[in-house]
């Protein structure tokens, strides 16, 4: 439990980091750092890409398997982590 | 019905040997055809039957019902909360969060996710993938393409008997309409059923013209006025001059009378900027350069001979081919004549004799285009006879630059608006060149054949970038030049600038030289006269210089004939088996 707070203000303490979302393969946002109701958009949205992305891999090569993902924009980097129940979000600001 | 055939063999002849025996065919049986039995078959229509090893296939088709499809936004509402747990009611949410986060498998994931995670975000943060390297070098403007051009579009005469297009002139604001004089200049070959008629041409439709210009007799030369778009001026192949305005029609709305115009056919007409925008002035071969105020097209405003004597005789003056005005000198203009020389005159002189500034003399014939660079004033380009020629108004003696010889005669030039270092010759084989004086002075840097006939007359758009050509048999051709040819380059003009600056100076330096050298000579020869030694390079009587260069001459020709023939009889002493393919 410790463990995992620490890791998550680790990761908050980086530099250009605007926010944290952990959810779980439902779609619920478990821990958060941004205000819900982007949280909830973020949760929706991002889930839907994850499937596809996931989707995609393992459809060209079965055997493989979705391990980051990282969707660069204009203002910001959206990185995320997805594992068998879990997403980790974090949404940086790229150094520039 | 039964067709039966009994053998029978006594039962003593069993195990008898065979004894066969040949013997006539013996008709058995025999079954003619029934043709009731016909009726009770359908005849089949006959049809091509291929017959292959493979699976029989069937094609259908079939239309789905239509389904509507929508596109909408979704809006996120909280879901995927198990059935027990009330998304409304904050408790309930924190306590199933909390239970979660407690959970044995969150704990790893997390902590595993959570390095992987941090990996990237240090990667981000050390090096920036979108970082602009070298954005202080400019980007190598040179462009690679080799320069082109492209026909867009041709407007051919719509008469039978084909006119020379000798003039042309595009409408001054934006250049969307062409104004085309057409005339026969070949002396007395125009008929009885040569129309008279010039036109105007839209550049997007050469299926017709857009309008027809009517003069009293075929057009020379016209002009737009840069001011009134709706006006032009054209010279006559009679010497009159005719206004018209497209508002009004076909006809030419006054006309200059035929007393007090020209008497040779008009060969150039500009518009002049003055106040009232309604002054133009024309020359012509009969030696006169006349002004006119088209309000008035009765007599001229002012007239003036171009006698290089500069006495105003008409018997000796020199037909004037061309025409030149640059609005920024509206006092000073340009005549190339058909004799070579190039009048440079000022209008604002006190007395007629003052109007001829100086004379420039470089071509051996007519000069049949001239045009100062529109960025550079002090340096005009002259075409005539094989070559095109480049003066700065300073240096009279010679040209400051000039091309080799072409093998065709050159008809018209212009300098390109957008590029000063550019400009475009037309000559009599149909070949349109352009130059790019910065890039190569010994050679066009693009040579386009567009058409196999001569053409007469050239215009720029002003953008640059539309060409117009004119050929003898009525054809106007429109190209499009490449970009490389029409957008200004960095450091063009200062490049300009400083190759004419230094050409000027060389051609400065040889006129002193040769200055000193005739000084030099007229000191010696008067010496020499009251010396009576005689034998001076320059003086000796032209009649020895003549055999001296005959003998030259001859003794060239020998020898180049002995190395020939010495060369050919090498040629037929090689063994015989070996083939040697000699041009003929």
């Amino acid at each position: 439990m410790a463990e995992v707070e620490e890791t998550l203000k680790r990761i908050q303490g980086q530099k250009g980091v605007q926010g944290i979302i952990i959810v779980n393969s439902e779609g619920i946002p478990i821990k958060t750092t941004l205000d819900y109701p982007s949280t909830v958009q973020y949760a929706g949205l991002i889930q839907q890409l994850v499937m596809m992305a996931r989707s995609t891999v393992r459809e060209i090569d079965p055997q493989n398997d979705l391990t980051f993902l990282r969707v660069r924009s204009k203002k910001n980097e959206i990185m995320i982590a997805p594992d068998k129940d879990y997403f980790l979000i974090v949404i940086q600001n790229p150094s520039d | 019905m039964e067709i039966v055939h009994v053998y029978t063999k006594l039962r003593s002849e069993f195990g008898r040997e065979c004894l066969f025996s040949d013997r006539p065919a013996e008709l058995l049986v025999d079954v003619p055809p029934d043709p009731s039995l016909a009726l009770q078959f359908i005849q089949k229509t006959h049809r091509d039957q291929a017959v292959q090893a493979c699976r029989d296939m069937s094609e259908h088709q079939v239309n789905t019902e239509r389904f509507e499809s929508d596109s909408c936004g979704i809006n996120h509402v909280e879901g995927g909360w198990p059935k027990d747990v009330n998304p409304q009611e904050m408790e309930q949410t924190i306590r199933f969060r909390k239970k979660v986060e407690k959970d044995e498998s969150y704990i790893n994931s997390i902590l595993q996710l959570g390095s992987a995670m941090e990996h990237c975000i240090r990667q981000n943060n050390a090096v920036d993938i979108y970082q602009e390297y070298f954005e202080d070098e400019e980007e190598v403007e040179e462009s690679q393409e080799p320069p082109s051009a492209k026909t867009i579009n041709v407007f051919r005469d719509p008469n039978e008997l084909k006119r020379t297009v000798t003039g042309l002139s595009w409408h001054p604001d934006g250049g969307r309409k062409l104004a085309a004089a057409y005339s026969c200049l070949e002396f007395q070959k125009t008929s009885r059923e040569t129309s008279l008629d010039s036109y105007i041409w839209d550049v997007e439709n050469p299926n017709r013209p857009e309008m027809t210009l009517k003069p009293a007799s075929p057009l020379v030369c016209l002009d737009y006025n840069p001011k009134d778009s709706h006006t032009l001026v054209g010279g006559c192949y009679n010497g009159q001059i005719a206004y018209w305005d497209t508002r009004r029609g076909s006809q030419p709305v006054e006309v200059s009378s035929v007393e007090h115009s020209h008497r040779d056919p008009v060969y150039k007409i500009i518009w002049l900027q003055s106040k009232t925008g309604t002054d133009a002035f024309s020359a012509s071969t009969d030696g006169q350069v006349l002004w006119w105020d088209v309000r008035r097209l009765s007599e001229p405003t002012e007239c003036l001979v171009l006698d290089p004597s500069r006495e105003g005789h008409l018997d000796r003056a020199l037909g004037g081919v061309s025409l030149e005005f640059e609005s920024t000198m509206p006092t000073k203009f340009m005549v190339g004549t058909e004799q070579g020389v190039v009048m440079s005159c000022n209008r604002k002189a006190k007395t007629p004799a003052e109007k001829i500034v100086c004379t420039y003399d470089g071509h051996h014939g007519p000069v049949y285009a001239l045009q100062r660079n529109p960025f550079f004033p002090k340096n005009f380009l002259t075409v005539g006879d094989w070559t095109a020629r480049i003066w700065s108004e300073d240096i009279k003696e010679s040209s400051i630059m000039w091309t080799r010889y072409q093998m065709s005669y050159l008809t018209d030039a212009c300098w390109s608006p957008v590029r000063p270092a550019v400009f475009f010759t037309v000559k009599m084989d149909g070949v349109l060149d352009i130059w790019d004086i910065l890039f190569k002075q010994n050679d066009p840097t693009l040579s386009l054949k567009v058409c196999d006939e001569a053409l007469y007359s050239l215009r720029l758009q002003d953008n640059g970038r539309l060409v117009a050509c004119g050929s003898q048999q009525g054809g106007a051709t429109l190209l499009e030049i490449c970009s490389g040819l029409s957008t200004l380059q960095k450091n063009e003009k200062s490049l300009l600038a400083a190759m004419f600056e230094r050409e000027t100076k060389r051609e400065k330096i040889l006129e002193a030289r040769q200055r000193e050298l005739r000084l030099k000579e007229r000191s010696r020869s008067e010496q020499s006269r009251e010396e009576d030694t005689g034998r001076d390079d320059g003086d000796d009587p032209p009649d020895q210089l003549i055999s001296r260069a005959e003998t030259d001459f001859y003794s060239v020709v020998e020898t180049e004939t002995r190395r020939r023939r010495d060369r050919e009889e090498q040629k037929k002493i090689k063994p015989a088996g070996q083939f040697d393919f000699v041009l003929l």
